[in-house]
């Protein structure tokens, strides 16, 4: 058993200590916000914030994030920045095919916590996640538009 | 404009009637054409009745999409569910059918709920067939889904009329309801949905006025974009059912391979969580309550594999290196695509004479979401599966077969998809909808199977290698006056569609039939056979043929001392939408301008092309630089003309997609097999284009009234040239061979 908090609460998981959080939050949580790419940190689809850092889910073992806060897509409209972050992402109508787009929120969130107001090369450091939609240009928009609401 | 789809004034719900006659745009004419369709490996599921309509002449099935119940529920609340004949997987065709159905139901596209129909005849809306792909979606059942929306409206006006006891006439609608100006009264549709639900369906109902669209032709904003920015949003690999097993496989390293011993069963069945090991064909699966445990137990599995039988099965010593080599050394005639002039009179007479070799390699589709399939056998002797698909009916037909079931107890859900471009058709062994099946069978529960990145990467079906021996001349003017290609290989529709015609289209489109006048032509379709499960991809045979023709083109304008641009301009002077549309991506770049030049420091340069895909035309302009030996594209121009617009946001949002999935393919994309296997697994290897290589996109609808044309696919193939004939420019460099990345290129 481990407890973890997420959003804000406690959850007891029976899982592996070396199950990585992202399939604690799909499989054991059902959270399927978060998501399966690539499974080695490469596409950061499964990013999720843990103690407000941007982190790759897939290779983050549950263990590891015991005694931290991991905050996922899901409390995202309930946060301020994220809120400000998922309206930029609706004004800019950034997602296409969406898969990718849950951590490209997370990611922009992370930034916009750290640095409010980020420059490009702030938005192109934080932002590497992949888009097979390509909607990079988009998706740089809308962290643009975030930070400025 | 290559005929291939109906005009626009096609009698509503008439199906697509395919012209025949010209080579371009192959792709639809084998998907679409006569018969061809039908032959998918013999599994395209044959229409059947929905439901019985009557008797005598009243049984026949209805026409696919004229049943106004199949597709549509009015429901109290004032939202619509409809059930769309198309899967969404990022191109917006859930909220391009919200906007034609509800511009003629009279409905806000925003109260739609757009759900993809299970497998049934209503739904065979494109020719008479069901698929999403071909950028087809809009383009034909345009006309079936306004006048299914029209015939809606009119149910719900004639229950109106008869609950309020006034003639039709005298009533009009407005947004979700029916009102009666004279008394002043008004019903919500929801409040007529039942009553209208059970009047016959008026084929002759009136429609719109086109003047007066309020929705279509508008960038309405999508209709997921908030579940898909907050997580909400439910891909197949998100879907669970009750007391279901999840299911992690690990495939033979090479197709046609089989389990042989597996040395440690035991040991790995005593893993946590682990319910059981199977042998499937070609892999090993492990099932357990969590899909990690699964997968983790799947991965300590000892296997050895053996030579088995598959008809697919690759060679021991294929490569991709050697497929390459052996169609580059294929000099066969092959047969004809396109003729047209006297070719040996031509090359005879002409000032200059120049050759090239191109070839472009094998690609993955790489879209993000893996690869999952749930199955269920229900106590009433269905099978139900939640499965990401391109096509219902197809996939219910191999299915009924491998389960033997009647199709009609064959279920199948079809979920959004996260990212397609033509994976998600039937292709052999790149699915797991067959393990689900058997592990439910042998266990007597549902079972979710997801396939790991690791195993998307060995059995995805490819993009074919593709490969074009070109020879072209130009006058004493320096105008081209010969162009002389064979395509050689092989292409998915002939493998699929078309396997008994000698011209396989799918591997000429974008080679033969281009709109430049050049006073003799040929072009040769010569098949050699690939190994390799092939595959529909982005744009299909134009994603390399456009890259080929489009830079030798440059290469002619080379050899005859011509600007890029000015030449092409000159070859479309009889063809008044190329030209409009090339003068148009001109302009949006600030007029054209070849370079080198100096901008922010660095020299660059840019370059032009042309494609013809899809019943749409493109004109596409990159602009280049290079900085250490690697390719910086800065900016791309496209102007696109789709005939006419349905969602000018939408259209724009797939161009820049398009856009940068082709400079992906450019400039970094490439599938290698060695002995048999492919030798990136993951994306640490198969490189796509990161964000920090996206260019800025220009992108400039052009309605010039012609018919509707396809969206997602044709911003594809004008990047690859136009980034090519780029660097052609700035370097003196031709690159010949995809993907960009492999050239050494010296500095500008």
């Amino acid at each position: 058993m481990l407890e973890l908090t997420i959003n804000g609460q406690a959850r007891q998981v029976d899982a592996e200590g070396d199950t990585p959080l992202l399939w604690v939050l799909r499989d054991t949580l059902g959270m399927t916000g978060t998501k399966y790419g690539c499974g080695i940190a490469q596409c950061g689809a499964c990013t999720v914030l843990v103690d407000g850092n941007a982190t790759r889910s897939c290779v983050t073992p549950a263990e590891s994030v015991v005694g931290a806060q991991v905050t996922t897509i899901e409390a995202m409209e309930t946060d301020p920045v994220g809120t400000k972050v998922v309206e930029a992402w609706l004004a800019g109508q950034v997602a296409q095919c969406g898969y990718c787009q849950s951590g490209q929120v997370m990611a922009a969130t992370a930034l916009l916590k750290a640095t409010p107001k980020p420059t490009d090369e702030d938005i192109a450091a934080a932002m590497t996640n992949l888009c097979r939609c390509g909607t990079y240009n988009a998706i740089a928009a809308a962290v643009r538009q975030a930070a400025t609401a | 404009m290559d005929g291939m789809i109906p005009p626009t004034d096609a009698r509503p719900g008439t199906p697509v009637s395919i012209a025949e006659g010209r080579v371009a745009n192959l792709s639809r004419r084998g998907l679409l054409g006569a018969g061809a369709g039908a032959l998918l490996l013999g599994t395209l599921a044959s229409a059947r009745p929905a439901r019985a309509q009557g008797e005598g002449l009243a049984a026949a099935a209805p026409r696919p999409g004229t049943q106004v119940a199949a597709f549509l529920e009015i429901r109290g609340d004032g939202t619509v569910r409809l059930l769309s004949p198309f899967v969404e997987g990022g191109q917006g065709i859930a909220t391009a059918m919200a906007q034609i159905v509800g511009e003629e139901l009279d409905v806000e596209p925003a109260n739609f709920i757009v759900d993809c129909a299970p497998p049934g005849a209503d739904y065979l809306v494109v020719n008479g067939k069901r698929l999403t792909g071909g950028s087809l979606s809009v383009r034909s059942s345009y006309d079936t889904m306004r006048q299914l929306g029209a015939t809606a409206r009119n149910m719900l006006v004639r229950a109106a009329a008869a609950r309020l006891d006034v003639p039709e006439g005298e009533l009009a609608t407005e947004p979700g309801r029916v009102v009666h100006k004279a008394s002043g009264r008004a019903l919500a549709y929801g409040e007529l949905a039942e009553a209208a639900m059970k009047l016959r369906p008026s084929e002759v109902a009136a429609l719109r006025d086109p003047a007066t669209f309020r929705w279509i032709g508008k960038p309405v904003p999508r209709l997921d974009a908030r579940d898909k920015s907050t997580g909400r949003a439910k891909y197949g690999i998100d879907l669970t059912v009750e007391g279901m097993l999840q299911a992690s496989v690990v495939h033979a390293p090479r197709l046609g391979q089989e389990p042989d011993v597996l040395a440690n069963e035991a040991e790995v069945r005593a893993m946590p969580g682990v319910h059981s090991v199977h042998r499937l064909p070609g892999a090993v699966a492990v099932l357990a309550d969590s899909w990690w445990r699964a997968r983790k137990a799947s991965e300590a599995l000892d296997v050895t594999w053996k030579e088995g039988r598959h008809d697919r099965a690759l060679p021991a010593d294929f490569s991709s290196a050697g497929m390459l080599a052996a169609l580059r050394a294929e000099k066969g005639a092959g047969s004809p695509a396109e003729e047209s002039g006297d070719l040996a009179a031509a090359f005879a007479g002409a000032a200059r004479t120049i050759e090239a070799e191109y070839d472009a390699p094998y690609l993955a589709h790489a879209q993000l979401e893996p690869p999952s399939t749930i199955a269920r056998f229900n106590g009433d002797g269905t099978l139900e599966l939640w499965m990401p698909n391109q096509a219902p009916e197809m996939f219910q037909a191999v299915i009924a077969r491998i389960s033997g079931l009647d199709a009609a107890k064959v279920k199948i859900h079809s979920p959004i998809l996260g990212g397609f471009f033509g994976r998600h058709f039937l292709y052999d062994a790149a699915a797991p909808y067959p393990q689900a099946i058997a592990l439910a069978k042998a266990t007597g529960r549902p079972v979710k199977v997801i396939w790991k990145r690791e195993e998307e990467f060995l059995r995805d079906g490819l993009r074919p290698m593709g490969f074009v021996r070109f020879k072209g001349a130009v006058g004493a003017d320096g105008m081209p006056v010969a162009l002389q290609a064979a395509a050689v290989g092989e292409g998915p529709i002939g493998r699929y569609f078309t396997p008994n015609e000698a011209v396989d289209s799918s591997m000429v489109e974008g080679i033969a039939g281009k709109p430049y006048a050049i006073g003799a032509k040929r072009v040769d379709c010569v098949k050699v056979a690939q190994p390799p499960v092939i595959a529909f991809w982005r744009s299909v045979g134009h994603s390399m043929n456009d890259f080929f023709y489009e830079s030798f083109l440059d290469e002619l304008a080379a050899a005859g001392g011509k600007d890029p641009y000015e030449m092409r301009l000159a070859m479309l002077k009889d063809s008044p939408r190329h030209a409009t549309l090339l003068r148009a991506v001109a302009e949006l770049s600030g007029g054209w301008k070849r370079g080198p030049f100096e901008a922010e420091g660095v020299r660059r340069a840019r370059g032009v092309a042309m494609a013809s895909p899809f019943g749409s035309e493109v004109a596409t302009i990159a602009e280049v630089s290079i900085t250490d030996g690697e390719i910086q594209v800065h900016d791309l121009w496209i102007a696109i003309d789709p005939g006419r617009a349905v969602n000018p946001a939408m259209i724009e949002a797939q161009v820049r997609s398009a856009a940068a999935i082709g400079l992906s393919s450019s400039l970094l994309e490439e599938v290698v097999y060695e002995n048999g296997e492919p030798q990136a697994r993951n994306f640490d290897a198969y490189t796509i284009l990161p964000h920090a290589r996206m260019p800025r996109v220009h992108v400039r609808v052009v309605e010039s009234g012609a018919a509707l044309g396809g969206v997602g696919e044709p911003g594809v193939p004008g990047v690859p040239p136009a980034v090519a004939n780029a660097v052609a420019a700035l370097t003196g460099q031709r690159i010949r061979s995809l993907p960009m990345a492999k050239t050494r290129l010296g500095s500008a």
